[in-house]
């Protein structure tokens, strides 16, 4: 059976310009997929210029890529026929990083439950569709007394991204594209709003593909994680390991970096080199050069390819040249489910 | 609370805001005290709505109408800044008290030069500088949040993220102010970033031996950063700790639920949210606020506004605890009436 | 604090009575109460139509607004009101008559341009490409040229006869349209990046019923405004052509009554009632369209806001 959703080589570049040779690369030859028979959680994380909202994007359709193909049920989305569209839109759907920014200010919070219902037909009359909403807001926790008829403004952040969840539920998507859902959200609220989003996976088989660039978050949700660098994998696979001990030198500074509330594990493990980024340069080494505390000759020649570190690891970095390679496009193989 | 034998920087004594609304009065801060010694580090959390950031812009006597300081005292140095005239309020922004906004690495001025906008701020507060001396404050200034000199000539879209928001620390630490009030300085920078720029802080209040308030609401960045940690909830404030204290024997029942849902990395998959919502802040419960969603509410709760003092060695504001710190009742026990 | 102190019921929570907000016109009054620009504004809106409409109900504007219905050179008196002019028309029923037409030019050329503006503006916005170039192009053209001078030009050349208040509604919208496409379609093009047309997109909108459900509601307040500027635009424009003897020169617009009294040297002559009325109308407008600038500029802008 075709894999749900599957990015065979994509690359996205952006130039500046008509004329201008200048490009950014987005995103660099990356490829993953996900089976529709195990759903699982997986993280994409990244700090800002890594990709991974690049990454959403190409996900949902809504830009195209430059190089390489998305497949939706191996069927490539730029040239789906209407009907294969329709489906598509369905069984992808999204939960994005502002709780207001969703919301149509002119109405009520109803409206953004709904058209997704009118629009795919999920209900025969309005009493169903009422239904419909109603059972999906209670699955995230809401009361549905408190929720309904009223006006973005008038809901707290964490009742309005519980109900993009509630949304995303609505349609009994196949996979959802969670691109930050919790980095505007209070702290406490954010708990209850991943703990939504593992019941989707758990009760309702939904795949997830969770963006993010706080690892502790992915930590609690995620199953596996791909670390995105400047468009490029950096490291990958389980979840719990990649966090617990990292070992490409980009995650090392990542978690090294993260503000644990924990007294015993403060900042300063791993010294940050080269603070700023030099952009603008076309390298054509690892992406991680300029920062990276054991860079190597060879690490300026060409990209690394993917090490295999052990059966649920793969690093992109020649310290672990030791070790057997992976082809780019099995790299998710590599990763639990 | 420690005794210093030093005089502390600051000390906040009462301080009340109301906002006078179309739909009714607003107590955003309902009398907050507390004090704060030189090369201290003070991180103020709470929830959106809490007041903190109310409190910040108190302290710098920017509150704006409908809002007002209905009393008490901001003393900085002994000098009361709520008793001061308008004139000499602006004089002590920025000399006395800087305060660095949210967001404010994207309000810098797009269309002007990086030093020009320092110049401005510095001209703002001390127009008599001489224009040698304020090229020379710049240069000191972008030199201690470790930027080159030359950022000076640039514009702010040339920069990073990172780059602007220490552009912002330097221009609050232009004139030398005794105490810094940071704003989520780090909410929209990334994590490398952001660890940057919090050590670029810290070694920038050691130099002018300057005391810092950090406004947020991640705990992580606290634990990482402050020297002691205040909680805000609806207006008030409920408990004030050092951070040892705050991250292994917290008292107030809001601290115990917001250290109790920190993702750590040990449990895995249990997510421990609070329960219920922060209330409105025209609709307060009388009694203590916290009473709707908290586990040790006693009938006193509901009634009497607990008062800010000092139990077990730091200030708390929870009916819950006896003058020594112990605890009057277990949750659960049959006292209790919700 | 300003907490009720409730006895709790055993047993229940205290939760204090839930808020009443008062009704939306209380709430509407105090607001203009306190922005007394906008209110005085409005005020003086309210009280030129009442003036209008009570006017041509009562008065028998058809005739007595135009030449020679009346004794003429009458100063004001009993009998008439605001006096009569050099051409026997009643000052009164003129007035009545004239800020009608006046009104109506306005509307008409106001609303022609709004809606040409909203039209254009929304699908030049919305689809891009050689389209948005193309209206964009013309609208830049065009919109320097003082349209006082052009709209000289075209009334000078038509034949006086055919000049209605028709014609000159159409004169002044042929060149304030493009004001409101620049402007709205600057709006859309912002709002059509914003993230809940995106998830229109994602519940399965089509682009038509984005542009009308998604995208106008939002926008109705901004061309609320547009409308509300293109017609205090269109009255002065009206204003200042007939002003100069370019308008239908029968009708008692307010500029026509003005240019007769300058020809006839009202003031000189001693009939000082005549271009008075003119004028005050003309001021108490001009006032309104600024009160109400000012006052929408407050709701706008929340920082101008004042207390209570």
């Amino acid at each position: 059976m075709a894999p749900l959703i599957e990015f065979r080589n994509v690359t996205k570049t952006y130039t500046k310009g008509l004329l201008s040779r200048t490009a950014t690369t987005a995103l660099d030859d990356v490829s993953l997929q996900l089976d529709e028979a195990h759903p699982t959680i997986m993280t994409v994380a990244g700090e800002s210029g890594s990709g991974k909202t690049t990454l959403a994007m190409l996900l949902l359709g809504f830009i195209p890529p430059s190089t390489g193909t998305i497949l939706y049920k191996g069927k490539d989305i730029s040239r789906m026929s209407n009907e294969e569209r329709v489906t598509f839109r369905k069984e992808v759907q999204a939960v994005f990083q502002d709780p207001f920014a969703v919301f149509n200010p002119f109405y009520t919070v109803d409206h953004l439950l709904s058209v997704p219902i009118e629009k795919f037909k999920l209900a025969k009359s309005k009493g169903e569709a009422r239904n419909q909403m109603e059972e999906a807001l209670n699955a995230v926790g809401l009361r549905p007394e408190d929720i309904l008829g009223r006006f973005p403004h008038q809901l707290s952040g964490g009742q309005r991204q519980r109900i993009n969840v509630a949304r995303a539920l609505l349609l009994k998507p196949k996979l959802i594209v969670a691109d930050e859902p919790v980095s505007m959200v209070d702290a406490s609220l954010r708990a209850t709003i991943l703990e939504s989003l593992r019941k989707l996976n758990r009760d309702y088989g939904i795949s997830i593909i969770y963006i993010t660039h706080d690892l502790t978050t992915a930590f609690h949700v995620a199953n596996s994680i791909i670390v995105l660098y400047r468009g490029s994998v950096m490291e990958a696979g389980n979840v719990d390991r990649v966090i617990k001990e990292p070992q490409h030198p980009y995650t090392r500074l990542l978690i090294d970096s993260i503000p644990w509330p924990d007294l015993n594990r403060k900042w300063g493990q791993t010294e940050i080199i080269a603070r700023e980024q030099v952009y603008g340069q076309v390298e054509r080494g690892c992406k991680f050069t300029s920062r990276c505390p054991f860079v190597m000759d060879k690490c300026r020649q060409a990209p690394p390819p993917l090490y295999k570190i052990n059966e649920d690891r793969v690093a992109t970095c020649y310290l672990y040249d030791q070790q057997p390679t992976i082809a780019r496009e099995k790299l998710s193989e590599m990763l639990p489910v | 609370m420690t005794q210093t034998q030093q005089q502390p920087v600051l000390r906040v004594i009462d301080l009340q805001v109301t906002y006078y609304t179309d739909s009714g009065r607003v107590r955003a801060l309902d009398g907050a005290s507390f004090t704060l010694n030189p090369v201290e580090k003070m991180g103020l959390v709470g929830e959106s709505g809490s007041g903190k950031s109310t409190m910040a812009l108190a302290m710098m006597r920017m509150i704006k109408p409908p809002g007002r300081i209905e009393g008490g005292k901001v003393i900085v140095d002994d000098v009361d800044l709520t008793q001061l005239s308008d004139s000499d309020m602006r004089k002590a922004r920025l000399s006395r008290i800087s305060y660095i906004p949210q967001g404010a690495m994207n309000s810098l001025n797009p269309v002007l030069r990086i030093e020009a906008q320092m110049r401005d701020a510095i001209k703002a507060h001390v127009p008599e500088m001489s224009g040698s001396e304020v090229q020379q404050r710049i240069g000191e200034a972008l030199e201690s949040v470790d930027l080159n000199r030359n950022v000076a000539r640039m514009y702010p879209h040339e920069l990073s993220g990172g780059m602007k928001q220490r552009v912002c620390i330097a221009i609050g630490i232009l004139l030398k102010p005794k105490l810094i009030i940071a704003d989520e300085p780090t909410s929209a920078l990334d994590v490398v970033t952001q660890r940057q720029v919090m050590e670029t802080l810290d070694r920038v209040q050691k130099q002018l031996g300057a005391a810092i308030i950090l406004i947020g609401h991640d705990m992580g960045l606290m634990a990482q950063f402050v020297d002691k940690v205040a909680v805000m909830y609806a207006g008030r404030l409920t408990e004030i700790s050092t951070v040892k204290q705050m991250f292994t024997t917290p008292m107030h029942p809001y601290a115990i639920a917001l250290i109790d849902s920190l993702p750590t990395l040990e449990n895995k998959g249990v997510f421990k949210g609070i329960p219920g919502l922060a209330p409105a802040l025209l609709r307060l419960p009388p009694g203590c606020a916290f009473h709707p969603r908290c586990p040790f509410a006693m009938d006193i709760c509901r009634t009497e506004v607990p008062a800010l003092e000092e139990k077990a060695g730091r200030l708390v504001s929870c009916h819950l605890y006896d003058k020594n710190g112990n605890r009057v009742h277990q949750p659960g026990e049959a006292v209790l009436q919700r | 604090m300003s907490a009720t102190i409730t006895s709790p019921a055993a047993g229940a929570p205290a939760v204090p009575a839930p808020f009443q907000q008062p009704p939306r016109r209380v709430l509407v009054a105090r607001y203009l109460r306190r922005n007394k620009s906008l209110g005085v504004g409005i005020a003086i809106v309210i009280f030129l139509t009442l003036f209008t409409i009570i006017g041509s109900v009562t008065i028998d504007t058809a005739k007595k607004a135009y030449p020679l219905a009346v004794k003429t050179k009458q100063p004001p008196s009993a009998q008439f009101p605001l006096g009569t002019d050099w051409y026997g028309r009643d000052l009164l029923a003129a007035m009545v008559r004239g800020l009608w037409q006046t009104a109506v030019i306005g509307f008409l050329a106001g609303a022609a341009a709004t809606a040409l503006g909203v039209v254009l503006g929304f699908i030049s916005a919305y689809y891009g490409g050689a389209v948005d170039k193309t209206i964009t192009g013309i609208c830049q053209v065009l919109q320097p040229i003082p349209p006082f001078l052009i709209q000289v030009i075209i009334a000078g050349s038509i034949d006086k006869r055919s000049v209605t208040i028709y014609t000159m509604a159409l004169i002044v919208f042929l060149l304030s349209w493009m004001g409101p496409t620049l402007v709205i379609r600057a709006q859309v093009l912002s709002m059509k990046e914003r993230m809940f047309v995106n998830v229109a997109k994602l519940s399965g909108m089509t682009n038509l019923e984005i542009i009308f459900k998604e995208l106008l509601p939002n926008l109705l307040p901004f061309i609320a405004a547009s409308f509300v500027s293109a017609v205090f635009g269109a009255i002065f424009a009206s204003f200042g052509l007939s002003v100069l003897g370019l308008g239908p020169m029968r009708e008692p617009l307010i500029g026509n009554i003005i240019y007769y009294s300058l020809q006839q040297s009202a003031f000189f002559n001693g009939w000082w009632w005549w271009p008075l009325w003119p004028m005050l109308t003309l001021i108490l407008i001009f006032s309104a369209l600024t009160l109400i600038n000012i006052g929408m500029d407050e709701i706008a802008n929340p920082r101008v806001r004042r207390t209570e």
